[in-house]
């Protein structure tokens, strides 16, 4: 009975602690009622705690999917099918530096780009929230990547600008970080062609002493002063960067050296207002289908139902707070799921009480019967849920296995309901049990 | 209720629904969405309605290779077309020109490489479930046969089910797209959880199921003990599913569909084919051994 107990107050515990994660910053009270206007505003604050110098904060913005938001889901791709696993590395890496820095100049917010090799290809996954006018996008992000070298127009007057020195990308053999001997202050080396050696070496004797600027799509780069003629085709940048900053650049710069023209494959694109009607009646679709499957239950089970009903909702709190902190990012397949899973996690309940009528059938005093009931249904709700998780897992894929699914929607799907189906079987055994050995009589 | 003594009427049901799946697989074949052919969607909403029919003639006129306009429940149209950009371009400009206000509102568009490659791995994952699932029951039970007939119930399940949305395609251009298959995955890992379900009290009425006298006996106590359960759960996806094909959005609509017909499936098969076979089975391979 101490147990019990304490588990009682581990599940308010949760289950405050969900709900309260779960509100919003806000409340807005705007209706009337009988003739009476109701306004009122609700401020709840979510402070940040620090523990132990660790940021703990308290609200977790629910994350939606760009199916929800609005925005543009972009997927281009490369041949790469002649390249070294080397080389292949490199374009991905100089890839994804040169799209994120397109992307960024675009100005959008919170987007995103991801890549994935394989073999025979890479592919590159570029997120826009709010996003609607793609051609424009697609356009810049899918030109190849176009490096070259300026020396200044008139040494004097910065402003003047730059002209273009002759020397490109192709006259570069790679870029790599090095770190300087001396001060062991990160550096970026550039190597040449055999051609571009004696390129470059003509251009830094000419400009010694200036600015040779390097620019990538028409975008400066970096502004490296030569303070010498360089003739053996190998240049060092120094500056005060750290080591990210110098993998950075250097990537950049083998982007221009390993030019690699990408093509659009996939393009998903969501108007804003389409996605809020979406979750609109996503809402209304899962209360609905909620209030159907409590009446069920109450009507069929009696006073038992109100058990089932209350761990559905624990359950319900403690997911979409798992969703916020994780977080998951909620897409329309992904609500799917996890309605189906609220449909899947009344399951439990309806084996343990159907086992617990035949135990009182059998005449058993309803105390052992209960605790009967809760032991034998374990075994088979954890066989059958065994089976969807081998589903969840082959939808999910989460070791990213080439030869099966990778769409964001299928995994959307199957992380809310693989998750589903982990805490329903904490919300369906442990809540459910609890709740019933504390509020039912024990004779 | 005397399930495994009548179980010829579910045998005959079920061999009639598969017949029919099979045939309109064969005559109409699915109808496979972009996501596996390639090709785009486009969904706009008009400031004043006009006839799909009429709608489809009108763009058809242009140079791009229309393949469906439809009106959606929500009074927005979708129109599926080959290509991509360019031809979004042309479409747009052709209505806005012809019906004035024009509003994009969703967009998808897929190249025809990437769906092929899709396809190839849907089946994979659903070839995978099929083993994955076999071995766990096969390791649970210690039984090769339970995991043997809860995977012929499943593919029961999922034929049915592609069957079904043959005739969706043919009658009301449903399209197969990737959800399906997510959908479809689902169906397999639903139906075995009510078969595992099923086939537990099965093993619990005696713990050497091949050496018990009268299996029939043991077999239909099992399905009475479970069939409420098993139509109970039923009716609980049933009512969030059923919300979500009336209420959710043109997305998730078919994808709703297909789960719910899976999920119906997955719990007819469970107590009128998986375990009703397993007995047959038992007693042929008994009559053979005499």
């Amino acid at each position: 009975m101490k147990k019990t107990k304490k588990l009682l107050f581990l599940i308010i515990a949760i289950t405050f602690l969900s709900l309260y994660i779960n509100l919003p910053n806000q409340i807005k009270l705007d209706f009337s009622l009988f003739g009476k206007v109701v306004n009122y505003q609700f401020n709840i604050s979510h402070p940040t705690f620090s523990l132990a110098g660790l940021e703990i904060p308290t609200y977790y913005p629910l994350r939606r999917g760009l199916d929800l938001a609005g925005g543009s889901h972009l997927v281009f791709q490369a041949e790469t099918k002649d390249f070294s696993v080397e080389e292949r590395e490199k374009a991905a890496e100089s890839l994804k530096e040169n799209i994120s820095r397109r992307v960024d100049m675009y100005g959008v917010s919170e987007s995103i780009v991801q890549v994935s090799e394989n073999k025979e290809n890479l592919r590159l996954i570029v997120e826009l929230p709010g996003i609607e006018e793609t051609q424009e996008a697609i356009d810049l992000i899918g030109q190849t990547a176009l490096l070259d070298f300026r020396r200044q127009i008139d040494e004097a007057t910065p402003s003047a600008g730059f002209e273009p020195s002759g020397l490109t990308g192709a006259d570069l053999k790679g870029a790599g970080v090095d770190f300087d001997p001396n001060t062991g202050q990160p550096e970026v080396t550039l190597q040449f062609t055999s051609q571009g050696k004696d390129k470059f070496a003509q251009i830094t004797e000419e400009v010694s002493g200036q600015i040779l600027a390097i620019f990538l799509d028409n975008i400066p780069l970096s502004f490296p002063r030569v303070q010498e003629p360089i003739r053996n085709g190998q240049a060092v940048i120094k500056g005060d960067f750290d080591l990210d900053q110098a993998k950075k650049l250097s990537a950049q710069l083998n982007a221009g050296v390993l030019p690699v023209s990408i093509k659009l494959v996939e393009q998903r694109t969501v108007e804003a207002t389409l996605g809020n009607r979406a979750v609109k009646t996503s809402v209304r679709a899962g209360l609905i289908g909620l209030a159907a499957v409590a009446i069920f239950m109450i009507g069929y089970y009696g006073y038992w139902g109100f058990f089932a009903i209350a761990s559905l909702l624990i359950y319900g709190l403690i997911t979409f707070s798992l969703y916020r902190f994780i977080p998951v990012t909620l897409t329309l397949p992904g609500i799917a799921g996890f309605i189906l899973s609220v449909g899947m996690a009344v399951d439990a309940n309806i084996l343990i009480f159907e086992r617990l009528k035949e135990e009182l059938a059998a005449g058993q005093a309803y105390a052992v019967a209960r605790e009967l009931a809760f032991g034998r249904a374990w075994d088979s709700i954890r066989d059958a849920n065994v089976c969807t998780i081998i589903a969840v897992f082959i939808l999910f894929n989460p070791f990213d296995w080439q030869f099966l699914p990778t769409a964001g929607m299928v995994r959307g799907f199957a992380l809310t309901l693989g998750l589903g189906v982990l805490i329903s079987l904490f919300t369906g055994i442990v809540v459910t049990r609890t709740l019933m050995r504390i509020f039912t009589k024990n004779k | 209720m005397n399930f495994i003594k009548y179980r010829w009427i579910s045998f005959i049901v079920s061999g009639f629904f598969l017949i029919a799946a099979i045939v309109s697989l064969i005559l109409f074949g699915l109808k496979p969405a972009i996501d596996f052919t390639g090709g785009s969607l486009l969904e706009v909403t008009l400031s004043k309605a006009v006839d799909s029919e009429k709608l489809y003639q009108t763009l058809s006129k242009e140079s791009v290779a229309l393949s469906q306009v439809q009106q959606t429940s929500q009074g927005s149209y979708i129109v599926r077309f080959m290509g991509g950009e360019e031809n979004k371009k042309l479409i747009l400009d052709k209505i806005a020109k012809d019906y004035d206000e024009v509003k994009m509102v969703r967009f998808e568009s897929v190249g025809p490489t990437f769906g092929r490659e899709l396809l190839r791995k849907a089946i994979a994952a659903l070839i995978l479930t099929v083993f994955g699932i076999l071995a766990y029951v096969t390791w649970r039970f210690g039984n090769l046969e339970f995991g043997v007939f809860a995977v012929l119930a499943m593919i029961h399940d999922n034929l049915i089910l592609l069957g079904s949305f043959a005739l969706l395609g043919h009658f009301f251009g449903v399209s197969v797209d990737a959800l399906f298959i997510t959908a479809a995955l689902t169906t397999l890992s639903a139906s075995v959880h009510d078969t595992v379900i099923t086939f537990d009290y099965v093993r619990k009425q005696s713990h050497h199921f091949s050496h018990q006298k009268n299996i029939e006996a043991v077999a239909n106590k099992a399905l009475n003990d479970t069939v409420v359960r098993n139509v109970n759960n039923s009716w609980t996806i049933i009512f969030m599913l059923t919300a979500v094909l009336l209420m959710g959005g043109e997305t998730v609509k078919w994808f709703a569909a297909a789960l719910l017909i899976g999920s119906i499936l997955g719990t007819y098969s469970s107590t009128f084919l998986a375990v009703p076979l397993l007995v047959t089975w038992e007693n042929i391979r008994r009559r053979r051994e005499k």
